[in-house]
């Protein structure tokens, strides 16, 4: 059951810029679990979200390994092995939301009948259904980013990758999409790294919580959260809750406050 | 609802603006007693295109649908080739898009006596003048457009493990047409400049170029404002009609949208 998806060992990466070097990830080693709901959580140019592209062989480590379900991430990724959900919906406008949601389907290859069978799940599973006809520009943000968190899950890839899925949308709606999310990793057992910049969103969905830190980007804390798999979003007002944050916040204030 | 102009407004009003400036044509010619050669009153116009339906009808398919036309098709198809294949090949690049620049500089008085020379006299050669002139427009907005793509975009395709196919049909392709179209509504125009002109460098005795040049000389200037009545009336619905197909293809371009 504590089968290790995603290894990381001794991990490095670094930038050649025109003003040298810039280290975005030094010497990070993470092992995820199969199931793990992991957090990334950090200021800007900590590397949380470089750490996820070498997850998803977006980007190549300059040094150290790491492997994906056991394999290589470039293996990995031919494998389609992951799900990754973007800081914007990206959807594209020319397609439906169903024709989104379809095109992974259609580039891997599956069946006419599973493409509309696949979709029309995915799409209840994020509340959608009755929007698969309509285009992406006729949604709001909210329901453009559920569409395309429904298009990282129509395939059959056991890890989702989620960078900031919910930067970009107020308050109430993460909220919202949170509690689903929740809901939808409980039900789909699957093992998903998310990268945040917000303690509550971090501690609220997380069983594991990855602090981490800038210049050099590496990692400086993980919390693993005692709290039940089952989260109403009133536990965000429990002693257990605000203590797992306070340690979150510290762990970001020690590996940040010497310069700015 | 976005606010469109009612039907009146959008048709109405410039066939409005159109009817009162061929009136006041006609006042001030009539008025004025202008002498026929210098300029000839709407009604002379009118009659001349009246009198002489069967000579414009050979000079139209002459001019328009075999030299405009066809140099339009193949030039087009060869731009939008050559820019598929300088995309892919890094070689090509480099060598022919400089070649294609230098080919685009060349002045059409000069191109179209060498096109008579290796073409004849007969449509080929007004053809050939039309895809030199068109050539150069469909390529450079094809690249422009296959490179619009963001970056985002692109990974989100590789996340799938897309072939260079998949991306370019399902990504690639879609989000070039709003250029493609831009460079066809260039190139339209230009067709039927180039067809005509290229006529003034030999021709048989047919074509709109052809008769232009010699009713001149004939003071024959009715028919030679009935030849640009007809050729300005031929780019309009040219132009409207590449217009409507961008219209549907391109439905989903900010440009585009109507209402929600």
């Amino acid at each position: 059951m504590n089968r290790s998806v995603i290894s990381a060992s001794d991990l490095s990466l670094t930038f050649q810029t025109n003003d040298g070097p810039v280290h975005a990830l030094k010497d990070v080693s993470l092992d995820i679990h199969k199931g793990d709901f992991v957090s990334f959580i950090g200021p800007s140019g900590c590397g949380k979200t470089t750490f996820l592209r070498v997850m998803a062989d977006l980007e190549h480590p300059t040094g150290g390994s790491i492997t994906v379900n056991g394999v290589s991430a470039a293996e990995a990724r031919r494998n389609r092995a992951y799900g990754y959900v973007f800081q914007a919906a990206g959807l594209y406008p020319w397609r439906t939301i169903g024709g989104n949601i379809r095109l992974p389907l259609e580039i891997m290859g599956y069946s006419k009948a599973d493409q509309a069978e696949r979709v029309a799940r995915v799409l209840e599973l994020v509340e959608l259904d009755g929007f698969e006809k309509k285009f992406p520009w006729q949604l709001s943000g909210g329901m453009q980013q559920r569409a395309s968190i429904a298009r990282a899950l129509a395939f059959d890839a056991d890890i989702l990758l989620m960078d900031e899925p919910f930067g970009a949308l107020d308050e109430i709606v993460r909220d919202h999409l949170n509690e689903q999310l929740l809901a939808l990793w409980r039900r789909t057992e699957k093992t998903i790294a998310f990268v945040t910049h917000s303690i509550p969103e971090a501690v609220y969905l997380s069983t594991k919580i990855v602090v981490m830190s800038p210049r050099p980007g590496r990692i400086s804390d993980v919390i693993d959260s005692p709290l039940p798999k089952e989260r109403p979003l009133e536990i965000r007002d429990t002693p257990e809750f605000i203590e797992i944050a306070h340690r979150v916040r510290d762990g970001l204030r020690a590996g940040h406050g010497y310069d700015d | 609802m976005t606010g469109q102009p009612s039907l009146f407004l959008r048709i109405g009003l410039p066939l409005g603006f159109g009817i009162a400036v061929l009136v006041l044509w006609e006042l001030f010619v009539v008025g004025f007693n202008i002498p026929r050669a210098i300029l000839p009153a709407p009604s002379e116009i009118w009659a001349a295109i009246q009198r002489s339906t069967a000579i414009l009808w050979v000079d139209w398919v002459q001019t328009v649908l075999k030299g405009a036309l066809t140099g339009l098709l193949i030039g087009a198809v060869a731009g939008f080739v050559a820019a598929l294949a300088i995309d892919r090949v890094d070689f090509l690049r480099r060598g022919l898009l400089p070649v294609a620049n230098f080919v685009a500089a060349l002045p059409i008085v000069g191109v179209a006596p060498i096109m008579v020379m290796w073409f004849g006299f007969d449509w080929q050669s007004k053809a050939a003048v039309v895809v030199v002139m068109v050539f150069f427009p469909i390529l450079v907005n094809t690249l422009a457009g296959l490179a619009a793509t963001d970056r985002m975009q692109r990974d989100l395709m590789r996340t799938y493990s897309a072939s260079h196919a998949q991306t370019l049909t399902k990504l690639r392709l879609p989000a070039a047409m709003p250029f493609v179209f831009n460079g066809l509504k260039i190139s339209a125009t230009l067709a039927l400049i180039g067809a005509i002109v290229a006529e003034y460098f030999g021709s048989p005795t047919k074509g709109m170029g052809f008769r232009i040049s010699t009713e001149v000389g004939r003071l024959g200037i009715d028919m030679v404002w009935a030849e640009i009545a007809v050729s300005a009336l031929t780019g309009t619905v040219l132009y409207g009609f590449v217009v409507l197909i961008e219209r549907w293809v391109t439905f989903w371009h900010p440009s585009q949208r109507r209402g929600r």
